[in-house]
């Protein structure tokens, strides 16, 4: 049935950044499992180690190697296999297919790319062919010219009418275009936007604003059998990228008609394309008739795929993958049910409601407004029997410390900034919408202004309108009404004017709780066997009984800068190990991206938000013998307390312990007591407190919030000028907490993942950072095992982590960070749960951490797994380089800068025989581009503090052929130490330092910033430059000199030149 | 006001009344459709049935008449999760609770319909009422427990048309047994430029052939075909004297004048997305499906009809041909309405039967575009 194909090679996705996040590992494993269950063999390339999908298990064999054209070729040449999936990979998958179908690779290899054929891709994603195909089908676009005067603009515009869209060619993220209600304003944009176009153009189109944005998910068979998973409609309107729009599935406002009109059209498309597996299609409908427009199809598996798999159990990839095998969807089984066929259409009993995750909360100073860039890096999915469950469940799934529509700071904004966060879609709309109405803004009022339709604006009345009558009424009939509703006990609480706990109470004693019920993609109307449930306040419950122990495993919810996918591989993984241990595995996530929240993952799954009532709920629905929460970032860990002191058993290290390692006051004597150092800091409650323990330390310090994630808010203070502007911001932000100063010690950052049982201690080895210390280390390119770490010095290491294993009592998961300096080891803080670098080290050690951790959590001792006392694994063959990737060009205001605060949204990992060769894969994976032998030249501009290291740095640079321009302190200083340095002006005007960038005529651009994070600056203005022009950046000088190691390593030969792959081997 | 659902097994579920006051029973029956809540009432189908639909938010566009089937609501009473009070359509005129009550039809929201479906599923379909009235619950039930089996009433006279209608078109002159037809039926039939004859039940074999149609089309409708052995016999009666097109209902009278037997389903195919393949091409069509009975696939076999259509999830006959005379059927919904448009080609299937072009060669029929 497999087409004579048997064995296949599968191209992940890379990296996540923003746009392209889990849902690839959630669909490639899938994938990848699918093609297993067909017999076939499966060869794995992916560059992402925090992935399910890299693990050995998943594929007959995985290759972390970089996703290019290069190193695949080498895959492909390698395996020789007869096929290639490249629909299941995101873009870049598919990107790098189209690649190697042009270049002639798959041709001389004889590898047939597999489903959905080259031509339906490209007609897909060409403008001109789309259009074209389109045009062929009799499905309309928008239409659209390309103008180059205003005249010819306005002549559009007379054609189509008004309003239409105006963007310049070749600008980034739209700068310079504009919606044109009228011809007046038309004239205006067109001329700016030819004025920035740099080819002097612009694109005219019909604008479709504010019209419905409702999408499909496809699936076609080589016979022709098409299916419709489900449909989706996003709540903000046509404007803002379906990735950063609030989406509900099934669409809730479209009339049969209109349901089914959307539904043939998008049957013609993935028939008249020809696609073979899933496809994603997008329309624009007009709310006031049956006109819509075809946006885009995606010919491939992508976020919404995922979601909509999630949504209705339907299983897009598994499906889809198989179909690329030839197999056909009456012949593929419903696995849900097991008794139906893949070939049917999901029917859901309830509704689905995402909401983005956007890190505006990280950079508070990039402007908030939503458009046609995504800019959301996660996402939250929750499932209820009604809009208003579906949606309050979603947003306290978000994790940002809002349990529904009450937003603290709503209450300040004037009458105007409430009215333009309504009228302009930005992350907060919802909230100004439920501040809208409760100062008495009118329904229609609201959806005449943000183009939202009517019915979802009086969803949100209802909650707004519940909300404020429970203040009056403390009756059973009415808390019932508001548990249906979806309210949480703690906005009930706030309105009752008394805790959740009492609420809680108040629901045992009248029977108010929630039922389980299952998803189970059609709606009731025959057995299902997924264990996939969601809670609603309902008759009938569906969970089955099951005799064996159960342990609770909480997820990390919503991807989000500093907790990514690195801590639903652990999740995934925790549950397995539960589920070979032979218990029932439950899994609480309500991430739709991720691999788990696949249903077949968990014993269990439930779709829920990860707050101390909807946690205790299940648990004590599936009384549960003990819940994990080490696997899920600091989500999990923050609720270990809450639900530990109702009297819910947290596995592993106990409560007392977790705390000892936050709280800064007990780490500190407990430290003391071991005889470790630390750098020495304190807590400050005030700008004063803050000046004297700085008098007394000495600057640099680095100064950060207290209970805080992923270094928010975290910067390095030279003066004490820097310090009071930073304590003033802080407290004015956040009265409650302290601040923690530190004397900033600036050696060298290395970073242990261990496992203890609070006596044995296992120690898989020493990851060693490339930048120093100051660097967060999520942004970090890191090394294992470690390569400039003395015996002695790595000794120091061990033993502080054994210390500190055993005085905490850890059981499970030990992350320290240290910092070593002129021989001596500092402890900088202790993460007692599954880090960020679990997966990478996992995969360079070879060691399963996660099930020895679940193991040693469920009561066993290191010595029963074989591992007594202390274990320190013998270092591997190979080095890995984890290496940070940014999303930056996604987020135009964005600075990106190795600093405290972490940015990075994704990893690679690199792997060889040398440093170098590793460090060269994994750059060359994150992205960065190897300047060829000829023409190269670098653009330096570098602080003041840096200037002296820099010099020879760059000087190495010189001696690798590099012409220098630096800019105007910088290029004297190097005159002054002997290099030769074009001097470029920074500021002046022209500005020809950023023309370089521009016109790359610099293959790389090293910029230490002075401070800040001020967009507008010239270093800030030089980085954005660079990012968009894919110009490798460094801001440290570190990163920089392990760039120059490769290019060194390049010029002797030892690894193979720029645009070449290395050999390439399995994981 | 409270309203009660109790069925015949003593099963009661409290809800919001939405629509009429009072009581209405009947057959209750679940459908899995999530939109199409307006078709799904003016389907003449379920006239004598209450219908709970599974998709707990129902009313959402508001009613508008542009999507209605037959003239009027055939539902006995109407069960949902939910009843949008505040629904919101370009062309919404009313709400569902308003036209509901309109009609003189109870309704019942609030309650769990998940919980109902799965126990009409596991337990078969219960006759059952809908009531706002203040009597006890035993009562209820105990009324519950005297209605009459839907296979006992005449429920397509009650649907049929009771006197002839003409819709007049350039095309093929057609004869339409209205045995509970929908609009979507006859509009598929006129786009192909159908001239249309919607013909009463009772009406004979000789009435038919006076009116020499190009063919015979037999509609959907309610009930049990067992009940209409006036109209099997007078399919026999025509037997290949003309081409014939049944329709569901009129599937299963095709099949019984051909010999066959039919069935009570344990709880019927109700909904949008049924997988049915043609047996001749192999490929899958997603389907519209509203019927309790079923043709008997085993006594086909005795018959000159060959099966040409499967149900994917159960297996049922979906569709039955003549190997040499112009009959066709399928026990599914070409027209959708709601559903999918899918089998919309069975329209254009059954004009080349006739051996008549469509009448718009080509052209989409399903709907509008920009």
């Amino acid at each position: 049935m497999s087409g004579g194909v048997s064995k296949v090679l599968v191209i992940g996705s890379g990296p996540i950044t923003i746009g392209q996040a889990a849902e690839f590992d959630y669909s490639g494993s899938q994938a990848c499992r699918s093609l297993s269950e067909e017999g076939v063999e499966v060869i794995l390339v992916n560059s992402n180690p925090a992935t399910i999908m890299t693990d050995v298990e998943t594929a007959d064999r995985v290759y972390i190697e970089p996703l290019t054209v290069e190193f695949l070729t080498r895959v492909i040449a390698r395996e020789r296999p007869q096929g290639l999936l490249a629909t299941l990979g995101g873009q870049t998958g598919l990107n790098l297919a189209v690649a190697l179908a042009e270049g002639g690779v798959l041709e001389e290899y004889g590898v047939k790319l597999l489903g959905t054929p080259l031509e339906a891709i490209r007609q897909a994603e060409d403008r001109e062919l789309f259009k074209e195909a389109m045009r062929v089908f009799g499905e309309p676009v928008p239409e659209s010219v390309v103008a180059t005067s205003v005249e010819e603009a306005r002549a559009f515009a007379a054609r189509t009418g008004f309003p239409v869209v105006i963007r310049p060619a070749y600008t980034l993220g739209g700068t310079g275009g504009g919606i044109a209600p009228d011809a007046r304003s038309l004239d205006e944009i067109a001329a700016r936007g030819l004025a920035v176009s740099r080819i002097h153009q612009v694109l005219v189109e019909r604008s479709v604003a504010g019209w419905k944005e409702i999408e499909y998910e496809v699936m076609r068979d080589r016979l022709d059998t098409c299916i419709t998973v489900c449909n989706m409609e996003n709540l903000d309107p046509m404007g803002v990228h379906t990735g950063d729009s609030v989406v509900i599935a099934p669409s809730q406002t479209l009339s049969d008609r209109e349901y089914q009109m959307l539904r043939s059209a998008s049957l013609r498309i993935i028939r008249g394309l020809g696609i073979e597996g899933g496809c994603n299609i997008q329309f624009a409908l007009d709310p006031a008739s049956t006109r819509y427009y075809v946006i885009e199809v995606n010919p491939r598996v992508s976020r919404s795929s995922a979601l909509a798999s999630k949504a209705t159990g339907y299983p897009i990839a598994r499906v889809a993958a198989k179909i690329a095998l030839g197999r056909t969807l009456d012949e593929i089984r419903n696995a849900v049910t097991g008794e139906t066929f893949a070939c049917f259409e999901p029917a859901l009993d309830y509704c689905v409601v995402k909401i983005p995750r956007w890190p505006f909360d990280k950079f508070p100073y990039v402007d908030r407004r939503l458009g046609t860039q995504m800019q959301a890096t996660g996402e939250a999915m929750a499932i209820g029997r009604s809009v208003e469950e579906a949606l309050l469940k979603a947003l306290r799934s978000l994790d940002q410390q809002v349990d529904g529509l009450d937003y603290p700071p709503a209450a300040a904004w004037s009458r105007e900034a409430l009215r333009q966060r309504i009228a302009e879609p930005c992350d907060e709309r919802l909230f100004a919408i439920a501040e809208g109405l409760r100062r008495g803004m009118l329904p229609q009022e609201i959806a005449d202004l943000s183009h939202m339709d009517l019915f979802f604006v009086n969803k949100i009345a209802n909650i707004v309108g519940m909300q404020l009558g429970l203040r009056g009424r403390r009756d059973p009939e009415t808390l019932r009404a508001a548990k249906r509703l979806g309210l949480p006990d703690t906005a009930i609480a706030r309105a009752w004017e008394t805790t959740a706990d009492a609420v809680r109470a108040i629901r045992g004693r009248e029977g108010i709780g929630p039922v389980y019920k299952i998803v189970d993609t059609c709606a009731g109307e025959f057995p299902a066997q997924t264990p996939y449930f969601y809670s609603t306040y309902a008759r009938e419950d569906e969970v089955p009984e099951s005799p064996r122990r159960r342990v609770v495993v909480l997820g990390s919810g919503p991807i989000r800068i500093g907790q990514g996918i690195e801590f639903d591989y652990s999740s995934v993984h925790a549950v397995k190990a539960l589920r070979d241990a032979g218990l029932d595995a439950v899994l609480i996530n309500n991430n739709p991206e991720t691999v788990s929240t696949d249903f077949d993952v968990a014993s269990r799954l439930y779709v829920e938000p990860l707050t101390v009532e909807d946690v205790l709920n299940v648990v004590e629905r599936e009384r549960a013998d003990g819940v994990i929460v080490q696997v899920g970032g600091q989500t999990g860990l923050n609720l270990a307390g809450p639900l530990a002191e109702r009297g819910v058993p947290v596995l592993g290290t106990t409560v007392e312990g977790l705390d000892a390692s936050e709280d800064r006051g007990k780490f500190d004597a407990l430290l003391r007591r071991l005889d470790i150092a630390r750098p020495a800091g304190g807590a400050v409650r005030s700008v004063a407190e803050g000046r004297a323990l700085a008098d007394r330390l000495g600057f640099p310090l680095l100064v950060r919030p207290s209970y805080v994630l992923g270094g928010r808010g975290m910067e390095i203070v030279a003066t004490a000028d820097e310090l009071v502007r930073y304590l003033e911001s802080a407290f004015a932000a956040d009265r409650e907490h302290p601040v923690l100063i530190d004397t900033y010690v600036e050696g060298t950052e290395v970073e242990v993942d261990a496992i203890s049982d609070g006596d044995a201690v296992f120690l898989p080895g020493i990851m060693e950072h490339i930048e120093r210390a100051g660097v967060h280390s999520g942004d970090s390119i890191a090394v294992f095992p470690a390569q400039h770490l003395g015996p002695d010095e790595a000794d120091q290491v061990v033993d502080a982590t054994v210390a500190i294993a055993r005085a905490l009592g850890v059981r499970g998961f030990l992350n320290i960070q240290f910092v070593v300096k002129d021989g001596r080891v500092y402890v900088l803080e202790a993460n007692l749960r599954s880090s960020r670098t679990i997966p990478f080290v996992s995969k360079a050690a070879g060691a399963p951490l996660v099930r020895l951790a679940v193991h040693v959590m469920l009561g066993r001792t290191l010595a029963d797994l074989g591992y007594p006392g202390v274990t320190r694994l013998p270092a591997p063959a190979r080095v890995s380089v984890k290496a940070p990737v940014f999303s930056s060009e996604k987020m135009a205001q964005l600075d990106v800068l190795l600093g405290p605060e972490m940015t990075s949204t994704g990893e690679v990992m690199g792997q060889n025989s040398s440093l170098p060769g590793a460090l060269y894969r994994a750059l060359v994976a994150a992205g960065i581009e190897m300047p060829e032998q000829q023409q190269r030249a670098l653009l330096a501009s570098i602080a003041d503090r840096d200037k002296a290291d820099a010099v020879g740095l760059i000087r190495r640079f010189v001696d690798l052929g590099f012409t220098v321009y630096a800019t105007d302190d910088t290029a004297k200083y190097l005159a002054d130490h002997g290099v030769h340095a074009i001097h470029v002006s920074k500021n002046g005007d022209p500005e020809t330092a950023l023309r370089l960038v521009h016109e790359r005529a610099v293959n790389l651009v090293l910029n230490t910033p002075t401070r800040g994070r001020t967009p507008g600056r010239a270093g800030f203005a030089l980085r954005r430059a660079a990012f968009e022009r894919h110009l490798p950046c460094f801001t440290s000088l570190d990163t920089a000199e392990a760039f120059l190691d490769v290019l060194t390593a390049i010029k002797a030969g030892e690894i193979p030149a720029p645009h070449a792959a290395m050999e390439v081997s399995p994981l | 006001m409270q309203a009660r659902l109790a069925l015949e097994d003593g099963t009661i579920l409290a809800g919001r009344a939405i629509g009429a006051r009072g009581w209405a029973g009947g057959e209750v029956v679940f459908t899995t459709a999530m939109t199409g809540y307006e078709e799904v009432l003016s389907d003449p189908s379920y006239n004598g049935q209450i219908v709970t639909m599974a998709y707990p938010l129902i009313g959402n566009y508001g009613v508008s008449g542009e999507a209605w089937e037959s003239f009027r609501p055939h539902v006995e009473g109407f069960v949902v999760g939910e009843a949008a009070d505040l629904p919101h359509h370009w062309q919404a005129e009313s709400t569902l609770a308003a036209t509901l009550a309109r009609w003189e039809i109870p309704g019942i929201a609030g309650i769990d319909t998940r919980f109902l479906v799965r126990h009409l599923r596991s337990h078969g379909l219960k006759r059952g009422l809908v009531s706002t009235e203040d009597v006890p619950d035993e009562a209820l039930v105990a009324r519950a427990r005297t209605l009459a089996d839907i296979g006992t009433l005449d429920l397509v006279g009650e649907v049929s048309t009771p006197a002839v209608r003409h819709l007049a078109g350039p095309g093929p002159k057609l004869a339409l047994l209205d045995c509970g037809v929908k609009a979507g039926i006859i509009e598929g039939l006129r786009r192909r430029g159908c001239d249309v004859w919607v013909l009463p039940h009772r009406t004979t074999a000789e009435e038919i052939l006076d009116l020499a149609p190009a063919g015979l089309v037999l509609s959907p409708g309610p009930g049990d075909p067992q009940r209409l052995p006036h109209q099997v016999a007078q399919v026999q009666r025509l037997w290949g004297r003309m081409p014939l097109f049944g329709i569901c209902l009129g599937h299963q009278i095709i099949g019984r004048a051909a010999g066959a037997t039919t069935f009570k389903l344990p709880y019927g195919h109700r909904g949008s997305n049924h997988p049915v393949k043609d047996l001749v091409t192999g490929r899958v069509c997603v389907t519209t499906q509203n019927h309790g009975y079923a043709v008997d696939e085993a006594s086909v076999a005795g018959t000159e009809l060959a099966v040409t259509h499967r149900n994917l999830n159960d297996g049922t006959v979906e569709g039955l041909r003549h190997p040499r005379l112009a009959i066709m059927t399928v026990q599914y919904h070409p027209e959708g309405r709601p559903g999918p448009l899918d089998s919309s080609y069975l329209f254009d299937a059954w004009m080349e039967m006739l051996g008549a072009a469509p009448h718009e060669p080509g052209a989409p029929v399903e709907s509008a575009r920009a």
